[in-house]
Formats: C-alpha cells, structure tokens, sequence
C-alpha cells in the first residue's frame, strides 16, 4: 500500500468512489455485515448488531463521527497492542483463540445501588448500539480511524446507579493465564486495569464498543467488550472487560503502576508533552506515507477541553 | 595443495557470507515492493535493519573468539565484511530514522538526539562505527599502525552503546526478553575478551598482531 502509493501516486478510496456510492457506505457496510456476522457474543449482540447494521444506513452520520476514511480492516485487525496475546503487534491476531469470550459476565461493585454480576447479554439489553467513528491514537505514535459499533458508556453506568461517593470508575480485563499465554510471564500486572475520573467516563464521546466496521469485535481488537476513549492514548481503551467498580479513589492503572513518569494515569493525547523516549508531536497514521501532526485531545478538543480545565497538563499528564 | 585448497574454500565461503548477509536487505526490499510488511511497513523495516545492524556486529565481535577457540586464522578474513555489512545496517536504520521518521526535520532530530537517552546511545553507537568503517581499508591499517587496533577497540563501545539503545527502547513497552538475548550473547563475547578464564585453557595464540590484539594483557 505504501509502495502503490508513491509509486502509481492513487488517490484515497473516498476521491475515486462516486459520490452516491460513498454517501451510502454505511448502507453497504451494513448489508455486508448481516451476510458476514460472526458465530460469537451469544444471540442478542448478534441480533442487536444486524439490527443496527440494518439501521445504520437510515442512522445517517452520527454528530460524534468524524469525515476521515476509515482505516483497513485488515490493517484493524492484525496491527495490534494486546499483551495477553503475545507482545508483538502480530501476536493478537495469531493467537485470537486464546480469547475465550462465550460464556462471558461481568461484575460491576462499588459505590453504587445496583450492583451485580451480569451475563454479557444482560449488560447489554436495552442498549441501542451505532456506529462511531473515531481516531484512535496510540501513545507509540501511530493512529488510526476506526468505525466502532457501540453505545455510551454513560447509558451502561447509569443502571446501576452510581452514588455521590463514585468518584472514579475502574475497570479490568479477564484474566486467564490458562489460555490467554501473555498473562503466563509476568510482563505487566495481571490483569490488566484501567480507569477514568467520573465526568471522562460519562462523556458522551466515551462508549463501550462491541462491534467494527459493523461486524461483531473480533478478539484481538478486544471481544466481546471493550472501552474506547478517543481522546486518550490507545491503552486507556481497555480490552475485554469482566469488571467495572464505582471508587472514591483514583484507581491504580497498569501502565501507570509500570512506569508512572511515562503514562500518566490521565494519558491524554497532547503534543505539547512529549513521552520521555519519544516526542508526541506527529503520529504516522496507519497507510499514509507522511506524518501527521498530532492534535490536542486528538482533535477533540472542542468536546473535552472543559473537562480539564484549571489542570496543569504538563503535570497531569 | 592443502593451502591453495583453503584459499579456495576462504573465498567461496566470503561470496557465500556476502550474499548471506545482503539477503536480509533484498528479502525486505522485496516485501516492501509487494506490500508484504503488514500495517505499518516503515517501522517493521526500521525495526529489522536495526535488528540485522546488531546481529551483524554480533557476528563481528564473535569472530575472535572463534578464531582463538577453533585456532583457525582463516575466521579472520570474514571480520571486516561482516563489521562492513553492521555498518550497512546501521546506515539503513538511521537513514529510515531521518528520512521516514523525521523527513529531515533538522530541529526535531537534534532535539530528539539530545533528550532522548534511547536516541542519544544509538547515535553515539553510529558515530563510532563510522570511522571504523572508513578506516577499514588495507591501506588505512598499514598507515595508522597501532592506533589501527586502539581505534577499533571502539567496536566494544558501538556495541555497548546499541545494547542500551534496543534494551532502552523495549523497556518502556515492558518487554525485554529480546534485548535480553542480546544482552547474554554480548556478555559473552566481551568476557572472552576482558575475562580471559573464559575462554579456558586456551592460551593466547602466536597470532597476534597489533591489530589483532587481545584487550588484556
């Protein structure tokens, strides 16, 4: 693809497809979906998901979505970060069927009035999932745009209601050495743990994905359910979650237990605060050939600035 | 007989050698034309020329204490295309740093060289094998006489250097069972060096030339 580029100089999928056509890509995505869903995720995502992907070409672009072409599924689907399955961005896809995601609960505890372990259909009854497209920033300096299928976070925490006391809220990936062979060396603190302030987790932008490009997530992008946090670094996005706990306290995350002087707890994408190995300031988004400049809160800054506001970034990094 | 027969195989084993180690280079080249390099093909050739730079000072280093453990001379002969070819590797890796990387943003690089520990050790192991590469002639080794082995002692400290710059990178990412091998294998050639009980019983060979020197005495 890189090569074709410079060599033939083409131009992006969205300049040669007519216009008609490219208007009605979620359409087409859509009914390639209902053909191609996936035997995973139990029947209710299943069916949710072919009834947004039916939906979505009626949807129209969701406010939240950016313009940009999306990213190659291929490209999605086999450039990966996810350490339980192996540490090389390959691995993931190698060994997806480590990822066992049917059965699949998750419990959520804490500082709130209806907690309770819930089977992943459960969770997610009621929830009416649509596509967002979003850039994805990983802190390594690569970016790419992904059309997730989701539903706000916000909805998701609202039925178990959270009291005044929930300050913070934590979340953990499955932890099963027995399969997933990452967790077998001791790379990071098993499992895997992230978290957001209150107001970040209820962020309109803030959704729990389960599907991309309108199919069911596959496993190395995070089965059956993953956070995706567009604003921040890749790793805040955890994978895979079987936990969720409403806390009064910031709660200790992965990254920042391994290394707190290189990912902060906040891990918001900023130019101006460069990692100490590498600066921040261009990511190569993912089948371009030049550098990008990387943007402020990932080019959201109109939404989430106000969150921070009053806060040192430099120091909450 | 014996020694035309050994002149023979020497120089078929060097044209075997050089291919062998410009496969590497061709192999990617051709991945890259055919769009076999996955997602993010400028980084895995960046990744690979700097994985191949390091093997290939590896091989390097490794040939003296082969030569001392076998007592074959002939080893010696592959030293300087092997140390050339490092060199090769090291300039494809920086050339992709400045180029894919840093598109030649001068301001960029010198600021990255200067506060990044992990760029700055890479630089510095570059900065010493160059002129070890420019001294690397027949001639050069004649006309600087002993500062020939004083200088290329240097390859010790452009191995040192590239260790940390690989184990520097793969620590912030948590994983440096790579760098580890690496690590093991370079303790290894140098203690044979700075070590002698390493290497045994061996005793120094009549070998030795001032370039060819041992480091201890």
């Amino acid at each position: 693809m890189l090569i074709k580029r410079i060599k033939y100089n083409q131009p992006k999928p969205s300049e040669i497809t007519p216009e008609s056509i490219y208007r009605q890509r979620r359409k087409i995505m859509g009914a390639a979906a209902v053909a191609g869903l996936g035997m995973i995720g139990g029947w209710s995502l299943q069916s949710a998901l072919a009834r947004v992907a039916l939906d979505s070409g009626k949807l129209g672009k969701s406010a939240l979505s950016t313009d940009e072409a999306p990213t190659d599924l291929d490209d999605i689907t086999h450039y990966n970060n996810f350490y339980e399955l192996g540490t090389r961005k390959s691995d993931p896809a190698r060994h997806a069927d480590e990822l066992i995601t049917d059965p699949w609960s998750i419990t959520v505890s804490g500082h709130c009035e209806k907690p309770g372990k819930l089977t992943l259909e459960d969770f997610l009854k009621g929830q009416d999932l649509e596509e967002r497209i979003y850039r994805l920033r990983c802190v390594e300096g690569w970016s790419m745009v992904i059309p997730w299928v989701g539903f706000p976070l916000s909805k998701a925490l609202a039925r178990f209601q959270p009291t005044a006391r929930a300050k913070y809220v934590a979340f953990e990936t499955l932890h099963d050495p027995k399969h997933l062979h990452g967790q077998r060396r001791k790379i990071l603190d098993w499992p895997y743990s992230e978290g957001l302030r209150m107001d970040e987790a209820m962020h309109p932008l803030t959704i729990f994905a389960v599907g991309l490009y309108g199919k069911v997530l596959p496993n190395q992008n995070g089965a059956p359910i993953r956070l995706v946090v567009p604003w921040k670094y890749g790793f805040k996005s955890i994978k895979s979650i079987v936990d969720i706990r409403f806390v009064e306290r910031q709660p200790p995350t992965t990254w920042n237990k391994l290394a707190s002087d290189e990912y902060g707890f906040y891990s918001n994408v900023n130019p101006e605060v460069p990692h100490p190995r590498w600066s921040q300031r261009r990511e190569r988004r993912i089948g371009e050939f030049r550098k990008r400049k990387t943007l402020k809160f990932n080019g959201y800054a109109e939404e989430v600035a106000s969150l921070y506001r009053g806060m040192d970034l430099k120091k909450y990094f | 007989m014996i020694v035309m027969n050994k002149q023979q195989i020497v120089r078929i084993a060097k044209i075997l050698v050089f291919i062998a180690a410009l496969a590497p280079f061709l192999g990617y080249l051709a991945a890259l034309y055919n769009d076999a390099l996955g997602a993010n093909p400028i980084e895995t050739i960046q990744r690979a020329s700097g994985d191949w730079a390091m093997r290939l000072l590896w091989a390097t280093l490794a040939i003296t204490p082969l030569r001392k453990l076998t007592g074959e001379p002939a080893l010696l002969k592959f030293r300087r295309m092997l140390g050339l070819y490092a060199f090769f590797y090291a300039s494809v890796h920086l050339i992709i740093y400045l180029w894919l990387d840093q598109f030649f943003s001068w301001p960029d690089i010198i600021a990255d060289i200067i506060e990044r520990p992990f760029i700055t050790v890479g630089f510095f192991s570059f900065l010493i094998l160059a002129p070890l590469a420019a001294t690397s002639t027949r001639g050069m080794m004649r006309r600087l006489k002993r500062r020939w082995g004083q200088l290329h002692k240097g390859v010790y400290g452009a191995a040192i250097a590239a260790e940390l710059h690989f184990w520097w990178m793969k620590a912030s990412k948590s994983d440096v069972s790579e760098p580890l091998i690496y690590l093991l294998i370079l303790a290894l050639l140098l203690g044979f060096r700075f070590f002698p009980w390493l290497s045994g019983k061996l005793k120094r060979s009549g070998l030795t030339s001032g370039a060819m020197d041992m480091v201890h005495p």
